[in-house]
């Protein structure tokens, strides 16, 4: 295996071709005389090498969109290009891209060389290389040894590690894996998320990854594109996405996100909500966002970020007053749901290092508080 | 039974297990007896040292029928036109068959309801009414009744059962790995060729024993469609009357062999396909 740099990309330069190009792709079907529309208006950049993750809900377009890129559907507005060069029309069997199908689809009469081999017979291949090439992809997936097995005399994972093979093999100029690991239990799951991650690794080649496991894309994605209805709600790193989801929904769907609004009381660098007496929050306002006084406005502040005490918090920390309405303790950490005096239901993480007991009971009247900076304003119109 | 074993040497529920599988075996021969019995007494009369007309009193055992099995010449044409009917009917049956059974499991078009039902038809219809109306349907054409009408309406009856057995196949098939095969470059007829073909394979075959057999021994609709043709259970039929040679016994067991090596090599190949 060619070693390439593994050096994950961050951003998609602008200027560099992009393996994977979406520009304003749509595909609506027609199903009982009604147009379905499954993606409206879909623009993606995806770099060379990035491992690059669609995540989203049931029905959100992830499988529709991945199917236009590998050449299975043809987009009903917009274009693909796949470096470069514009795809859209050409059928799968003419791209330089593969795919590993949820149900793996395995040949089921061919041996485990046989499948691997699949692709390199059809390009024509001699037979030294294919041999050396499957062996070696075998190694890769660490199935050495089982060239002579069927796919239904093999384990869940096993056939996985072949369908990745099979794929792979090829020297693809991107892999799309359409929930690869849906199938496997969260063990094995969790297993083959290294797993593919170091593959990814060794073998550098461009990685589109759909999922609805938002643990699952936080852990393995140089990149995310949260989807959801057929539009992409927010394209970023992983790190981005959670700590600063740009709309409600994306801050509902990553992780526990808590929601709290209020009118606008103080305008500047950071916008002051006006709250209960002695109560402060502030949120920054970023990348030359501006709001007016009297607006009404939302943030976000992750669970892990607050913290709760009985006593007044320190100057210069949001802070805001609650009534506990559920202690949960989790080993490791204990959760806290709180509803403030504005009637807004908080959660709180907080990890169980220092404190034996819990701070606070249910019952108990608490101060939550957490650094401006953890507050992130989502878009009103969002 | 052994009602009283030692307690040593079996377990307590022992017993009664055994004599629930030796009741199932009993079942079993009864079962394999009654079925194997004609075959056998069939086999065993063309080995018949008979002098007469008739072929129903052993008379001491002979290969005498072997040796001269192709003495009687309308007999012998008879068979030949049995087999070239039936090995013709299933290969146009199973070509045909086969892609009504790919579309019909694989595609949804318009008119895919009404062949489905057609196709029912096809296989419940009693064989003496199409036997009937294939004959009149001839006359009002005016084709002139012989090899060749048997042979179209043998491959209008068998065609159903292929249809049917293959699109059984497909239904049970994941339609990606097709997408799949398209995916690592095969167009078409490579798609076709290499994935769908072997993977419906074991319907395929089946649809296709199941013609073969259909045909070999029809009479019904043969008798109907055959004008001056003769195929062997016709030429059995007629010489009923007059005696039915030992030489039609050694045909018959001649071909069951075949068919015996045949279902073993198809059952051989499907138990290792399933493996
Ligand atoms: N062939 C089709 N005909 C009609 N509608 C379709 C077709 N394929 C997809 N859709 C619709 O398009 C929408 C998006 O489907 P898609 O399969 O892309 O969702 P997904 O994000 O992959 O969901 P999941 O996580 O459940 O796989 C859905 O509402 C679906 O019903
Ligand atoms: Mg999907």
């Amino acid at each position: 295996m060619t070693e390439t740099q593994s050096a994950p990309v961050r951003e998609a330069p602008e200027r560099a071709v992009a393996a994977i190009e979406l520009s304003g792709v749509e595909k609506s079907y027609v199903s009982h005389g009604e147009t379905v529309a499954a993606v409206r208006g879909v623009d993606l950049r995806i770099a060379e090498g990035e491992f690059f993750s669609l995540l989203g809900p049931s029905g959100c377009g992830k499988t529709t969109t991945m199917r236009m890129i590998a050449g299975f559907e043809d987009p009903t507005a917009g274009a693909v290009y796949l470096h470069g060069s514009d795809v859209t029309g050409v059928p799968a069997n003419k791209r330089d891209v593969n795919m590993v199908f949820q149900s793996y689809a395995l040949f089921p009469h061919m041996n485990v060389f046989e499948n691997v081999a699949f692709g390199l017979r059809r390009k024509g291949v001699p037979k030294d290389e294919i041999r050396s090439r499957v062996g070696a992809m075998l190694g890769v997936v660490d199935l050495a040894g089982r060239e002579k097995r069927r796919p239904a005399e093999l384990s869940g994972g096993q056939q996985q590690r072949v369908a990745l093979a099979r794929a792979l093999v090829n020297r693809p100029r991107a892999l799309l894996l359409d929930e690869p690991l849906g199938a496997l239990d969260l063990k094995l799951r969790q297993l083959m998320q290294v797993e593919l991650k170091r593959i990814q690794r060794e073998v550098g080649i461009t990685f589109v990854y759909v999922t609805h496991d938002q643990s699952e894309a936080l852990t393995m994605s140089d990149r995310i594109a949260v989807m959801n209805d057929g539009v992409i709600e927010q394209l970023g790193t992983p790190r981005e996405i959670y700590e600063r989801p740009a709309t409600r929904f994306v801050a509902g769907f990553i992780g526990t996100s808590n929601l709290l609004g209020g009118e606008v009381a103080g305008a500047g660098e950071r916008a002051v909500l006006a709250g209960g007496p002695d109560e402060r929050i502030e949120v920054p306002l970023r990348d030359g966002a501006a709001v007016a006084v009297g607006e009404r406005l939302e943030l976000t502040v992750r669970p892990e970020k607050i913290g709760i005490g009985l006593d007044r918090p320190d100057e210069g920390l949001c802070r805001v007053r609650g009534t506990v309405t559920e202690v949960v303790y989790l080993g490791t950490s204990t959760n806290y749901n709180v509803t403030t005096a504005a009637g807004a239901d908080v959660v709180v993480f907080l990890q169980n290092a220092t404190s034996a007991d819990d701070i606070a009971v249910r019952g108990d009247d608490v101060w939550l508080s957490w650094d401006p900076r953890h507050s992130y304003a989502i878009h009103p119109d969002a | 039974m052994t009602t009283l074993t030692k307690p040593e040497t079996a377990a307590p529920r022992a017993p009664k297990r055994r004599r629930r599988i030796s009741g199932l075996r009993l079942y079993t021969l009864v079962l394999i007896g009654w079925l194997i019995l004609p075959i056998a007494i069939m086999i065993l009369f063309g080995f018949n040292d008979t002098h007469g007309k008739q072929n129903f009193r052993w008379e001491g055992f002979t290969l005498r029928w072997y040796v001269h099995l192709f003495d009687k010449s309308d007999l012998t044409t008879a068979v030949v036109n049995s087999l070239t009917i039936a090995l013709l009917s299933t290969l146009i049956t199973t070509v045909l068959g086969t892609f009504a059974g790919l579309a019909l499991g694989r595609y949804r078009f318009r008119g895919r309801g009404a062949t489905n039902i057609v196709l029912f038809m096809a296989i419940s219809c009693p064989e003496i009414v199409m036997g009937a109306s294939l004959l009149s349907m001839f006359v009002t054409f005016n084709l002139p009744r012989g090899y060749l009408t048997i042979l179209v309406a043998h491959v209008m009856f068998s065609i159903a059962f292929v249809a049917v057995t293959v699109r059984a196949r497909v239904v049970g098939l994941d339609p990606s790995i097709e997408e799949a095969a398209q995916d690592l470059g095969a167009g078409p007829w490579a798609r076709f060729r290499l994935v769908t073909l072997p993977t419906i394979m074991p319907g395929v075959v089946s649809g296709a024993l199941l013609a073969f057999v259909l045909s070999i021994d029809d009479f019904v609709i043969s008798n109907f469609t055959s004008g001056a043709t003769v195929t062997f259970p016709l030429w059995i039929y007629g010489s009923t009357r007059t005696g039915t040679p030992p030489q039609v016994n050694v045909m018959g067991t001649l071909i069951f062999a075949v068919g015996v090596v045949i279902a073993i090599i198809s059952a051989r190949r499907n138990a290792r396909a399933v493996r």
